[in-house]
């Protein structure tokens, strides 16, 4: 039997992939008629819109409409209700790249003309540009939220020592390969298909209705797969369907929206930069007694995700670490700049940074190895709670730790990289270890939730639905492997079929790396109803018990004293539909155990922690400050790994997104507020060289969930995302070495070769 | 369909583009010669294998290959190419890969079996590379592969099932490439693209339509045509003239034609300036290096091209023609002003000549940028040393990325030939004002141009020393 749960199978589309027959949403035939669409953007930060004229447009060769926010004919609004966040500025604009209209044309090159042919007169107001001009204003989209354990005001009134820091962090552009893009084709009585690049179909049903004034049930999103996401095609995605989809309601054609890559940059948000400020108290071993933290989030223009990418940041301030008392305070400050949004991690890489931070200083300041001082700091190995309530019953800390300082060979490199830079005054080494606790479900209980449909037909072959999409991460072919389980039969048998909000509705977002968990046992529940069907029937037919029918190995067992009986899958599936059993059946799984008080930030969000650590080395050049990443040994907690093969993609290519994150990634505002960094030429995602050319990976062996998540498997999109913390760290030590190791080192990231040469430089000082 | 830009009256017939796709003869009619390859492959014939990433040549999605009639095979950006640059060319894409029996080729095969694909929107990009790399024959080592790869960007694997995958493949045999029809002479496509086949016909057009735009590989104009959808309404396209695309060598000098693509001037480069090795491998990507050419580099003026820096440092002197005859011009003073050269309205840019260096001189370059490969410099350095005993007797400095034009550093050469590396690095603040921008503040330009004549001094002062991250 071949793809069972458990074993490394390659990506359903892989052959597609390297052959060029995947089908992407630009790559679909357009009917004949098909309209092509363009984004006016506003070009400034902050004004009052005060005329806009699209005659110019509209009278552009090869236009066919220009629509603006007094053309929408249900509500100009691409948030939930209750929140708003419109479409297009009506009158003001709040970033520089905010939709303001959008041109049809013929063709792609006419309606990019005409766009830029609108006329904004727009008087520009005073602009927040910054986190710390927010903060002052008192700027913020939500108000600040804490996490408050115990007393740390007093707690670090009493501690034996104490250190305050500050340091920020940049955000990061998605730069999914696939920019983002919608096809709206109208059909009769209003209905809508629309093909989006989504991570949120549903949402994208729901955004397009409200804006068209319509039922949900008159749209209907279709995903077959997404060019990458990572976070940035869940609300983002929406908005840009919505526009499409009100272009066809409109026009009556089809219309394709497709974002060219500058645009898509300027106009989506991204992941969130903070700006950190922490007190923390410890005593003389090291161990860390309060934390009173501060965690200012550049929301960018409106809501969008901030509140939830906030509670996760804070949620994950804690990483591995006991804290008795702690004060967390997220803000959630509104700048006018793209509306920051979901990215892999979700503000977990953000908020596990802090204590980071905080135990390097820690070290530094009593003279210890950081790494001491970390393990010192561990949650105990069972049971212990964290700020917000949680406990941590399953920990494998410990363990990931002692197998990454074995993988990485701690001691012996420890020792190399300290004589290397005793005898470089130039170049530098450093060694970063960091040991990771990733919260896994939504932060909204609601939220985990999913649903699933099979079929199988007279032949046996089987087709298989769900509410997730595939962009990438293999979920598809893991949740075939769950229906194979099911049925006992070759995954070749399993067909995965485009998501669709008409097949599965009222569905959440494939993202906080839950799509295999909840997916997958929402598939499992579908497979199993229409198996327990034919069971049933089979052991009528027979005249046998029901445990006396087995699936195995393609086939259908029939135990029968003195006749056994073994028939194909296919052959008993044509045998129960001529008995009129239905061979097809929904499946619906809701995560066990998660609840969340928003107000009091307490209660257990996550069904379960997954557990990792890294060890990074570094060199860099304390005369350009350029740096590279030698070598990474990673150790990742995967429970018992549904498909290893797809996994172990999933950490090395987290890995490198986060090093990239922190790294080379630069978003860049000039003076006006105008995002300056809008394409590759400009925006530095890792190159193939900046893999570190040494790159261990090791998935915890013998470690199944010890929750009853799908075959004891574990979430793994976003937790090694995390790992690459262990460069940041890293840098630190290899800066750290030019005033040999004595003085601790405030390193902003990104870390570009210019704040690693102004952290050298305030070290010689 | 976009709207036509004007046109100019030509003396010959309109001539139509013909090429070969995937073995295929292809001949045009009727479209526009400033058409990208990629939005011709796309929309006009159908092949949507091959993807738009961004439009300006940097991630590698919409990667093809250029088959040459010698066998040799080279990725190149079809987001960036215009159609009337691939006339005469062979090209295969993505759909162009087959196997035995119609089956995948063995490239496709070693990336899905690599495990080398998530999202898969970059992959056929990286196949073709993949491709080119396995049919060079080049060998399985890390450093050819990551210079094979810099010009495709991946964001979902991380890379290491790619260069799995390229280590499957190094090597690999591969069928013999397409005959492509040679033309015989110069070619006007659409009274637009012209495309002159003899020096004389260059300079002719070139003194008829002062104001019409040279195109040499179309690395930088091509993104006009994709990115900003505004194509030029006429180029006079360079890279055919067989004296504009010569390499040739004496014992005292390297003369690289102004439109010899990177790729073929590389190896005259790197065989008489060492260093140059490692800084051309950084300068774009293989995709653009099979187009970009040093006249372009050069013609575009910009202040932050990486070629200008090291040619002015190694006294390169630039021949420029008209039909009034040819100067002589030192590198160093053709860049005039921002964006401003010394180049006259009837002019090119002929060719570039370079003198080898004396049994005493060194030469060295440096690339500050925030990525290793494929960024643009945010400094970039030239230097030609006379050592004598130890001790800097003659420099010729010249740094990018720290002025208007790339500028030759007259007054810190002087410092360091009269008072040494102090006295140089101090001069770089009087001489330069560098600014600021995304690449880097003023403060780090400055800071850094300083430090890399630290780095200089090291390599004068202690040769063998590893002064570099990317040593260890």
């Amino acid at each position: 039997m071949k793809g069972q749960v458990h074993t490394a199978q390659r990506h359903d589309s892989a052959l597609k992939h390297v052959t060029g027959q995947a089908l992407y949403i630009d790559d679909i035939a357009e009917p004949p008629g098909t309209l092509h669409a363009a984004l006016v953007l506003s070009p400034i930060a902050s004004g009052r819109l005060r005329k806009l004229d699209l005659s110019p447009a509209a009278s552009s060769p090869g236009v066919v409409a220009v629509f603006a926010a007094g053309d929408i004919p249900g509500l100009n609004n691409i948030a939930s209700p209750g929140k708003q966040e419109p479409l297009f500025a009506e009158d003001k604009a709040e970033h520089a790249g905010q939709p303001v209209a959008l041109v049809v044309a013929h063709s792609l090159d006419a309606a990019r003309v005409a766009a830029e042919r609108v006329k904004l007169d727009i008087e520009p107001t005073e602009a927040i540009l910054d986190v710390q001009t927010a903060l002052a204003k008192q700027a913020y989209v939500q108000a600040p939220s804490t996490i408050l354990r115990g007393d740390p005001d007093a707690a670090l009134k009493s501690a034996p020592h104490t250190l305050t820091a500050e340091f920020s962090v940049g955000g990061q552009e998605h730069f999914y390969l696939e920019g983002q893009i919608a096809f709206a084709l109208p059909g009769e009585d209003g209905d809508l298909i629309v093909h989006s690049s989504t991570q949120h179909p549903t949402e994208v049903q729901h955004v397009c209705a409200q804006v068209l004034g319509c039922e949900y049930n008159r749209v209907t999103t279709m995903v077959r797969r997404l060019g990458g996401g990572f976070g940035g095609k869940e609300s983002n995605a929406s908005w840009v369907a919505a526009a499409a989809a009100l272009a066809a309601a409109k026009t009556g054609r089809p219309v394709k929206l497709r974002l060219p890559r500058e645009i898509d940059i300027i106009a989506t948000g991204k992941r969130h930069g903070f700006d950190y400020r922490y007190t923390v108290g410890f005593d003389d071993e090291g161990r860390v007694l309060a934390l009173d933290a501060s965690l200012a989030a550049d929301a960018g223009w409106s809501l969008d995700m901030t509140p939830g990418v906030v509670a996760r940041a804070l949620t994950h301030v804690d990483n591995a670490y006991w804290i008795p008392h702690v004060r967390a305070v997220g803000y959630s400050c509104r700048t006018n700049k793209q509306s920051n949004t979901a990215f892999r991690g979700f503000g977990g890489p953000q908020g596990v940074l802090v204590m980071e931070d905080a135990l390097d200083r820690i070290a530094r300041h009593l003279g210890r190895d950081a790494n001491e001082i970390r393990a010192l700091n561990f949650y105990g190995p069972a049971g212990d709670e964290t700020p917000y309530g949680q406990k941590v019953d399953e920990n494998h800390l410990a363990r990931c730790w002692a197998e990454v300082k074995q993988l990485g060979e701690w001691e012996r490199r420890r020792a190399e990289v300290d004589a290397f830079n005793k005898a470089n005054p130039v170049l530098k080494r450093g060694l970063g270890l960091f040991p990771l606790k990733f919260g896994i479900s939504f932060n909204i209980p609601h939220m985990n939730q999913a649903g699933a449909l099979v079929h199988v037909y007279t032949d046996g072959s089987i087709r298989l639905n769900h509410g997730g999409t595939e962009m990438g991460q293999g979920l598809f072919i893991k949740v075939a492997q769950v229906v194979a389980e099911v049925f006992k039969v070759d995954i070749d048998r399993i067909r995965p079929s485009a998501t669709s909000t008409a097949e599965v509705p009222n569905t959440s977002p494939t993202a906080a790396s839950t799509g295999s968990d909840l997916n997958g046992w929402a598939a499992w529940e579908a497979a199993n109803t229409i198996k327990r069907r034919m069971v049933a029937f089979a052991a009528e037919h027979f005249g046998v018990a029901p445990t006396d029918i087995e699936f195995a190995d393609g086939n259908v067992r029939i135990a029968k004293p003195g006749s056994n009986q073994v028939m194909s899958f296919g052959e008993m599936a044509k045998l129960c539909y001529l008995g009129r059993v239905s061979l097809s059946s929904t499946g619906f799984y809701k995560t066990p155990k998660v609840h969340w008080d928003g107000a009091t930030m307490r209660g257990h969000p996550f069904f379960y922690f997954s557990f990792g650590a890294a060890m990074a080395e570094v060199a860099i050049d304390t005369l350009t400050g350029e740096s590279r990443v030698l070598r990474a040994d990673l150790v990742q907690d995967c429970g018992a790994s549904l498909n290893p093969a797809i996994d172990l993609g999933q950490i090395e290519g987290a890995f490198v997104q986060g090093q990239g994150w922190l790294t080379c990634e630069e978003l860049w505002w000039d003076k006006q507020g105008r995002l300056r960094t809008i394409g590759p030429s400009t925006y530095k995602i890792p190159g193939s060289r900046d893999v570190p050319a040494v790159f261990n990976v090791k998935m915890l062996d013998n470690a199944p969930s010890r929750e009853a998540t799908i075959f004891r498997s574990k979430a793994v999109g976003e937790p090694p995302l995390l790992l690459a913390t262990a460069v940041w760290t890293a840098l630190k030590d290899a800066i750290a070495a030019v005033g040999d190791h004595k003085t601790a080192v405030r390193l902003d990231a990104p870390a570009t070769p210019e704040r690693v040469l102004a952290a050298i430089a305030t070290l010689r000082r | 369909m976009r709207i036509k830009n004007t046109t100019i009256t030509v003396i010959r017939m309109a001539d139509r583009i013909r090429f070969v796709l995937n073995d295929q003869p292809v001949e045009l009619d009727g479209l526009s010669p400033m058409t990208t390859l990629l939005d011709w492959l796309r929309e006009h014939r159908g092949l949507r294998g091959t993807k738009e990433g961004c439009a300006e040549g940097d991630c590698g999605a919409c990667t093809v290959v250029l088959e040459r009639s010698d066998g040799q095979r080279e990725a190149m950006n079809s987001c960036i190419a215009l159609l009337g640059q691939i006339d005469g060319q062979a090209v295969r894409t993505v759909e162009g890969l087959h196997g035995p029996g119609g089956a995948p080729h063995a490239v496709q095969v070693a990336m899905a079996e690599s495990d080398a694909t998530q999202c898969g929107f970059c992959t056929p990009g990286f196949v073709m590379s993949a491709y080119a790399f396995a049919a060079g024959g080049e060998k399985a080592e890390l450093d050819t592969i990551h210079d094979a790869l810099a010009g495709n960007l991946c964001r979902c694997t991380g890379y290491r099932p790619i260069v799995d995958a390229m280590t499957k493949v190094a090597g690999l045999a591969v069928e013999p490439a397409p005959q492509v029809p040679a033309r015989a002479g110069s070619a006007s496509f659409d009274g637009s693209f012209h495309a002159p086949r003899s020096l004389a016909e260059l300079l002719a057009l070139r003194a008829k339509y002062p104001e019409v735009l040279l195109l040499a590989g179309a690395t930088d104009l091509g993104l006009l045509a994709s990115r900003s959808r505004k194509p030029p309404a006429a180029v006079i396209h360079v890279a055919h003239v067989p004296e504009l695309t010569a390499v040739s060598e004496t014992d005292k000098q390297v003369t690289i034609g102004a439109a010899a693509s990177y790729a073929r001037a590389m190896p005259a480069l790197i065989a008489n300036y060492p260093a140059l090795k490692t800084y051309l491998a950084r300068l774009g990507s293989r995709q653009i290096r099979t187009m970009g050419t040093l006249g372009g580099n050069i013609g575009t003026a910009s202040p932050i091209g990486d070629m200008p820096p090291v040619l002015i440092a190694l006294e390169a002197r630039l021949k420029l023609t008209s039909a009034r005859g040819s100067r002589e011009l030192p590198l160093e003073d053709f860049f005039l002003d921002y964006r401003k050269t010394a180049l006259a309205a009837d002019e090119v840019i002929e060719s570039i000549t370079v003198p080898k260096l004396w049994s005493n001189e060194v030469f060295f370059c440096d690339k500050l940028s925030k990525r290793r490969d494929q960024d643009i410099s945010t400094v970039a350095a030239g230097y030609r040393l006379k050592i004598r005993s130890g001790r800097v007797e003659d420099a010729r400095i010249a740094l990018g990325g720290m002025a208007a034009t790339p500028k030759r550093a007259l007054a810190v050469e002087a410092a360091l030939k009269k008072d040494g590396f102090a006295a140089a690095i101090a001069a770089v603040e009087s001489e330069f004002k560098p600014i600021d921008d995304w690449r880097g503040s003023a403060a780090y330009r400055l800071q850094a141009a300083k430090n890399l004549l630290r780095r200089l001094e090291l390599r004068v002062s202690s040769p063998g020393q590893a002064v570099e991250v990317e040593a260890l």
